[in-house]
């Protein structure tokens, strides 16, 4: 077998020192419930294997993407790859042992240092499964830190359906009701907001950029909002965004969630990062691993996994979530990824975000039969397009040209959807020649 | 001539033994009195932010680290030689079922084909949906489970989601207010931390003397208020639960549903099948059984199966045959989403191709020497092993606290077992070799647990020597938190 390396004499060896003539004999299982049939898989070479899977997903046609909608591709320089995936990196446990995995802790430690950058906020944890469990530990935590009347959550009305989903499948145990609030203008209607919150609000969430793709003009003016209600704020946004962006600290964010795999992952089928972020007086309610940095035996600075009896493997149903295994792995790409970019870097690539769905929204624009964007305001990496002609007509007619955008459901409206990033830019010219040649015949 | 080969290097380690060579060695990097410096204390810089949006959406400034590339990657090299994983050396973590993760695996995940946006037309990702069709209908195979979905992206999101669907079902049926979910005291610290976050109590089950669940306390706890049993199967003792038919009756009869928990099916490969004996949901952890790297805590994949009469509430989407391909659908009474998309899918295309690459006969081949490796090793340590007869996994007693033996282990060059759980053994070390551990890698073991066995109590509290930091003192890192480089400043 291709892992498993005794000789037959060793096997020989070891089952005489266990005292059996046949592993099975090992085996301590009643007769009535062993399985006796086949799985009825065979077994392939390393080379046959790879043929087979990547035959597989070879099926898949090799398109020009333009999708995002929570899952966006930026470039990740080879350094990422080679870096992480060293075996002393990629093939460690959790550090439960810290004086044998300084290395990691440390990597780990970096990448809460860099959301705390980015959020401005006290504390961050090294990672949750993706920006909508993100989403459902944050209003979790609200329902154990605010002593409010009730257990009302107001969620903006443009949040994904994919993360309302989540969102519900979290608050179902703790019986958390989770209300929308109206959006106008393609972003928060802070007067819709004012009249729906109240004493029973545990948490408002606010996304920037929002669903749309819009960057939202004046989160101090909901962070007042929930601040006044005596409810957290709690704001979605990404750590690309996040390097352009006020601080969410600085206009009163409580806790900041969102999706840190903007870095160090590219497009994977949905793969993400959760990022958690939160007040430093939340401490001891945090979901999930924290790396700290103390002291060893000789003095010197040393990292560990600390605060753990918060967690499960500890608190048992008292833990603050059930979370075990999460992102790590990714969290260490992350951090490569940003400290490779640097502050500068980072900060263009942001910048990118904004000017390239900028300069592909005017040309668009431009065209007959397109309104692009559908929504005032500043863009990050998405807009919404109005179609002259049927939204799902254009997406075909895209695909026709080797272009995936997708159309979407949009205030009562069909709409299309785009996406652009550093690594489609170039194609956004086929993109409009695309669309040129169907304006539609409104 | 192979094996005589063979034969010669089996010697070399032996004698290596003799010397009291640790086989692996901590790298220590330092810099002048300190270790590897952090990323902001090699090189900072603070940027103006200047952008084409107004000044009150954007900050001011950042501060970050800022270095070469070559420095990035140096500083990223020592951090991973201050590491130790399975490519180290063994890992015979309990329950954690750390064995050796295939390298092709890596390339195939590498592939182009992987890199599909998930918002893509179902005809769009042909590739994509044959894969996970094909996994899940491979995994319920494997389960005895009529059904399955990979979407949860670990174990106890697995755990999670399968207490939702346990409880939709119940809902469904008019059985909304079961309230209880009844889990062993020796159970993974998840069941419990699961089955709360889905609103239940918890109502926790003694084991009997012989380390088993206690049938007669089973059927005292059990009733109409029960919603589920959860139960891992070999149990954190590694014994198999004998009674689990007349388990399965209690609960059923009851009107409850078995939950079980895949953390230890490296043991049951070919053997037996949790559909089998009664379970009507389960978890599959594919970075354990399926070899996927654990990358220093995750990415993970907790796919769940079910029993045919829970499938219509399992998340949605679910991939079936459809015309010569593939197309996603929503079950019917799904309970939704537990991830934005479909969890980690690297680790589903790894987990594939690791299961693809073995076959039926490699696969039982896996939990047969997983189970000769840790009969081998229990025999050849002096700590006792009160339970038995075990499995994969088995659970000594520590003379000493079990933390000190561990501590010690670490400068024999391994990474020790897990310690101090479950708690029905006194200064346990619950230990667990895997299958990709050679014999002379388990002699190595089984010669640092004895040569710790033999160490005077003093040292072991003195213990590690060897390694790149020395004893940490975690109390005082939890009373005095210092979580990010900007608290370093602050003191």
């Amino acid at each position: 077998m291709p892992y498993v390396t005794h000789s037959e004499a060793e096997r020989s060896e070891m089952l005489d020192t266990v005292g059996v003539s046949d592993p099975d004999a090992l085996f301590d299982i009643p007769d009535s419930v062993r399985f006796d049939g086949d799985y009825g898989i065979e077994a392939h070479s390393e080379r046959e294997t790879r043929a087979a899977v990547e035959g597989l997903l070879d099926e898949s046609p090799d398109l020009t993407e333009f999708l995002g909608g929570g899952h966006y591709d930026h470039y990740v320089p080879s350094v990422v790859d080679h870096l992480s995936l060293r075996g002393e990196f990629l093939t460690s446990y959790t550090q439960y042992q810290p004086e044998i995995t300084q290395g990691f802790l440390q990597a780990l430690f970096e990448f809460q240092s860099l959301v705390v950058e980015l959020t401005g906020l006290g504390v961050a944890n090294c990672s949750v499964y993706d920006r909508a469990t993100a989403l459902g530990e944050a209003v979790l935590l609200a329902d154990r830190v605010r002593a409010t009347d009730g257990d009302t959550v107001l969620i903006p009305a443009d949040l994904p359906d994919r993360v309302r989903s989540v969102l519900d499948n979290y608050t179902d145990g703790p019986e958390i009701t989770v209300e929308t609030y109206p959006t106008s203008g393609g972003t928060v209607d802070v007067d819709g907001l004012a009249d729906q919150i109240g004493a029973d609000t545990s948490l408002v969430y606010a996304a920037t950029p929002n669903a749309r793709g819009v960057l939202e003009p004046d989160l101090a003016a909901v962070g007042d909002l929930a601040d006044d209600n005596d409810a957290l704020f709690c704001v979605g946004s990404d750590a690309v965004a996040l390097a352009l962006l006020e601080s969410p600290a600085a206009y009163g964010a409580d806790v900041v969630v969102g999706d840190a795999g903007v870095l160090g992952l590219p497009t994977t089928y949905g793969m993400g990062l959760g990022l958690f972020a939160c007040r430093e007086d939340f401490l001891r309610q945090v979901p999930g691993r924290l790396v700290g940095a103390g002291e060893d035996d000789a003095g010197n600075r040393a990292y560990t996994l600390t605060l753990q009896t918060r967690e499960q493997h500890i608190r048992r149903e008292r833990a603050t979530s059930n979370i075990c295994t999460n992102q790590a792995w990714l969290a260490l790409r992350a951090a490569i990824h940003a400290a490779w970019l640097g502050p500068d870097g980072l900060v263009d690539l942001a910048e990118e975000c904004v000017t390239g769905i900028a300069a592909a929204c005017e040309r668009i624009d431009a065209l007959d039969g397109f309104t692009a964007p559908v929504y005032d305001g500043h863009h990050f990496r998405e807009a919404l397009i109005d179609t002259a002609a049927p939204a799902a007509d254009v997406v075909d007619h895209c695909r026709h040209a080797g272009l995936a955008v997708r159309a979407v459901e949009d205030a009562g409206e069909e709409r299309l959807a785009v996406c652009v990033t550093d690594t489609n830019q170039e194609s956004v010219d086929d993109l409009v020649d695309a669309l040129a040649g169907y304006g539609g015949g409104a | 001539m192979s094996q005589k080969r063979h034969e010669r290097r089996t010697e070399e380690a032996a004698e290596g033994d003799d010397e009291g060579d640790a086989p692996h060695q901590q790298a220590r990097w330092y810099d002048g009195d300190r270790y590897e410096p952090l990323l902001d204390e090699k090189s900072t810089d603070t940027v103006t932010v200047e952008s084409s949006l107004p000044d009150d959406l954007t900050r001011e400034e950042l501060t970050l680290p800022d270095l070469s590339e070559p420095e990035v990657t140096r500083h990223y090299t020592r951090l991973s030689q201050m590491n130790y994983g399975i490519d180290s050396g063994p890992i015979p973590l309990g329950s954690c079922t750390m064995k050796y993760n295939p390298a092709f695996t890596e390339d195939v995940a590498a592939h182009p084909g992987n890199r599909v946006h998930p918002l893509r037309t179902d005809e769009d990702k042909q590739g994509i949906l044959g894969l996970l069709y094909e996994l899940q209908e491979t995994l319920a195979t494997v389960g005895g489970m009529d059904a399955v979905t990979l979407q949860p992206p670990a174990g106890a999101a697995g755990e999670f989601t399968g207490i939702q669907v346990a409880k939709a079902y119940h809902e469904a049926n008019g059985e909304g207010e079961r309230s209880e979910v009844i889990v062993p005291e020796s159970a993974h610290g998840t069941n419990f931390a699961s089955a709360a976050m889905a609103g239940y109590d918890v109502v926790e089950l003694p084991s009997n003397e012989d380390g088993r669940v206690a049938v007669d306390a089973l059927e005292a706890a059990a009733g109409e208020d029960t919603a589920l049993l959860m139960l891992t199967n070999p149990n954190t003792l590694g014994l198999f639960e004998r009674d689990i038919t007349e388990i399965a009756d209690i609960v059923h009869e009851a009107g409850g549903l078995l939950y079980y928990d895949g953390a230890n099916l490296n043991s049951l490969l070919g053997k037996a099948r949790p559909g089998d004996m009664g379970f009507d949901v389960m978890h599959f952890n594919l970075h354990k059984t399926f070899a996927t790297p654990h990358g220093g805590g995750g990415p993970g994949q907790g796919p769940i199966g079910v029993s045919a009469d829970l499938a219509p509430f399992l998340p949605t989407p679910q991939v079936r045959e459809a015309d010569g391909g593939y197309e996603t659908y929503e079950p019917d009474h799904s309970i939704g989403r537990v991830h934005e998309f479909m969890g980690n899918w690297l680790v589903l295309v790894k987990a594939y191709a690791y299961i693809l690459r073995h076959g039926d006969v490699g696969l039982e081949r896996i939990s047969e020497t997983a189970v000769l490796n840790a009969n081998y090793l229990a025999e050849r340590i002096e700590y006792e092993v009160p339970y038995g007869p075990f499995h994969h996994e088995f659970v000594a007693s520590a003379d000493e606290d079990a933390a000190d033996v561990a501590k010690a282990m670490l400068d024999h060059g391994v990474h020790p077992p897990t310690t101090k759980w479950p708690e029905i053994v006194d200064e346990a070390l619950m230990t667990e070799p895997t299958e990709t551990e050679s014999k002379a890698r388990l002699d190595d073991l089984a010669a640092a647990f004895n040569a710790v066995a033999a160490t005077d109590p003093e040292d072991l509290a003195a213990a590690p020597n060897e390694t790149t930091a020395r004893r940490i003192d975690q109390a005082d890192a939890a009373r005095n938190p210092r979580l990010s480089w900007h608290a370093l400043d602050d003191t």
